[in-house]
């Protein structure tokens, strides 16, 4: 075969393999150094002053509403995957098994849909639909029930996640399960295991790559997100992307934000690397 | 037997509430933008388009909307260009880290855009770009490129491995099998690639609010309404962008679906 030959330099190789190397180089490799190195620095009179001082660190880890923000947002994302992964798993097993290929192909299409629609303009849409006033209320009023607080609440929160969170976990999962192998379903069918047991003993094991992968997904999106918990949260007590908008726009303390940037980056890097670990380990025989 | 059909009929009626759930945002986002009310409850006030006057009228909000086109057009340009140039060379080339290589193009996607949009800040105004909106475009595109790739990387897997050595073999250049092979190959895949960025970038708020400074595009404008009290000049907003989004993806998913058609196509002729 006629491949060009191999040159010590090869023009044409390099123009297709340096340009993102460059770009990431400098817009995203670079920004990310930037943040750790500006943990170090120290702010004087509403400047940044470049220096190698573990202030900031002290400064944040040091105190309580760190911490109680830290572990309030640890369990709202965990609890977030966990309804998420619960609400979407019964709709994907559906979509993977009870419906016909073009119904599932129509689902995952509607399903693709809200990530094209502004997150934001959801959230108020849900602001107003939950209100003190609104249309939920107004509904559970007819029948004599209410009117129920949700908003700043957890409840309004978790609905927040779940309008960022859901389509991707069903669609995830339906992925994940749609790949199973059905033989080995009805193999177990057929030795009498009943519907649950199957679910839980034959489907679940098979799918569980997918499945972690999903939840992992759902983990990140909520624990990053400040949305949810501020619009439909009431934002007090601050969960940690609040914290670093409230220290970087109203303080001006950057190197404060990062130090709070970085320890959710090592939070979201221990979590991705055990879910992984978990996800792509050899089942053991039990 | 019937234990089996109910359980299958309750699963499919539970698919429908939770697609209610998520649709429902939308749908009210779009009702309410047709309504008189301030507070809007059930039942619904009158139809009323005044909302939609009110958004024509504010030269911010038009002044919003040409940034976030101009954003958004050079954001798909560029990231399509680095998506493509990406997934070409994983296609064609084996190197040294080359795993480091696609993590470097797929991470951005997995990190909070809060602290993407905080560590692009920093970096900006360090460089002497706060605010710019350039800056917007290049922290756009480091979030839209990997999206390209996958897509562009999609359709290269279903290009044969021989037409390129086909194009070498009958005298042509690698540049000139570049231009006349491989792009017009990839044609539709660069297309939709390009409608998706676009749609990613148009919605995307978190790094666009803590980087335009005095250049807002239609997300950052929606945040500081919503943040200010209810309003539903958002919701009519929301329409304009429902629209301009679903228009680009509409596109892409065609696209998408006439390349799946036309490779079963080639297989058959061959």
């Amino acid at each position: 075969m006629n491949r060009p030959e191999k040159k010590s330099f090869d023009l044409y190789a390099m123009t297709w393999r340096l340009p993102i190397i460059v770009w990431q180089t400098i817009f995203f490799v670079g920004p990310l150094l930037f943040m750790v190195a500006m943990s170090f620095f120290v702010v004087k009179n509403y400047r940044m002053v470049e220096a190698f001082e573990f202030t900031n660190w002290e400064k944040m880890l040091g105190r309580g509403y760190f911490w109680d923000s830290y572990l309030l947002t640890l369990g709202l994302a965990s609890l977030s995957t966990v309804v998420a992964m619960l609400i979407a798993f019964p709709a994907a097993y559906a979509l993977a098994f009870k419906v016909s290929d073009s119904v599932r192909r129509w689902a995952i299409f509607l399903l693709i849909i809200p990530f094209f629609t502004s997150y934001l303009v959801r959230i108020f849409s849900w602001y107003v639909i939950l209100a003190e006033s609104g249309v939920v209320n107004a509904i559970l009023g007819y029948v004599g029930l209410g009117p129920y607080t949700m908003l700043n609440t957890k409840f309004g929160t978790l609905v927040g996640y779940m309008t960022l969170t859901l389509p991707l976990v069903v669609i995830l999962q339906t992925f994940a399960l749609s790949n199973i192998d059905t033989r080995l379903v009805e193999a177990a069918h057929n030795l009498g295991c009943k519907p649950f047991a199957t679910v839980w003993r034959v489907v679940i094991p098979l799918a569980k790559t997918g499945l972690i992968i999903a939840a992992l997904f759902c983990f990140i999106l909520s624990f990053g997100d400040f949305v949810a918990p501020y619009y439909l949260g009431g934002s007090k007590p601050p969960t940690l992307p609040i914290l670093i908008i409230d220290t970087t726009k109203s303080g001006q303390q950057w190197p404060r934000a990062a130090v709070v940037a970085i320890m959710m980056m090592v939070t979201l890097f221990a979590v991705a690397f055990a879910a992984l670990t978990a996800a792509y380990r050899k089942r053991s025989r039990s | 037997m019937s234990f089996e059909r109910a359980l299958t009929w309750f699963l499919r009626a539970y698919v429908g509430v939770v697609f209610a759930f998520v649709f429902i945002p939308i749908i009210f986002s779009l009702v309410f933008s047709f309504n008189s009310q301030r507070f809007p409850t059930i039942p619904l006030g009158e139809f009323s388009t005044q909302w939609y006057e009110t958004i024509l009228a504010d030269p911010d909000v038009w002044q919003a909307a040409l940034t976030s086109i101009i954003v958004a057009v050079c954001t798909s340009v560029l990231a399509t260009f680095l998506g493509f140039c990406t997934a070409y060379s994983d296609y064609r080339y084996n190197f040294r880290f080359k795993g480091a290589y696609l993590a470097l193009i797929l991470l951005p996607p997995t990190i909070p855009l809060i602290i993407m949009a905080l560590a692009m800040l920093a970096w900006f105004s360090r460089i002497g770009a706060s605010g710019e909106v350039w800056s917007i475009i290049a922290a756009h595109t480091v979030l839209t490129a990997p999206f390209a790739m996958a897509i562009i990387r999609l359709r290269l897997n279903q290009m044969d491995e021989n037409l390129e050595a086909a194009a070498w073999n009958l005298g042509a250049s690698e540049w000139a099998t570049m231009r006349h092979v491989v792009l017009p190959f990839c044609k539709p895949a660069i297309i939709s690639a390009a409608c998706l960025c676009a749609a990613v970038s148009f919605d995307e708020f978190a790094i666009a609010w803590f980087v335009s400074g005095l250049n807002k595009t239609v997300p950052v404008v929606i945040l500081e309404i919503v943040t200010g009290n209810i309003d539903p000049q958002v919701n009519a907003i929301g329409t304009f962008v429902f629209l301009t989004s679903m228009t680009l993806v509409i596109i892409a998913q065609l696209l998408f679906m006439a390349r799946a058609a036309k490779g079963v196509r080639q297989g058959a002729e061959t």
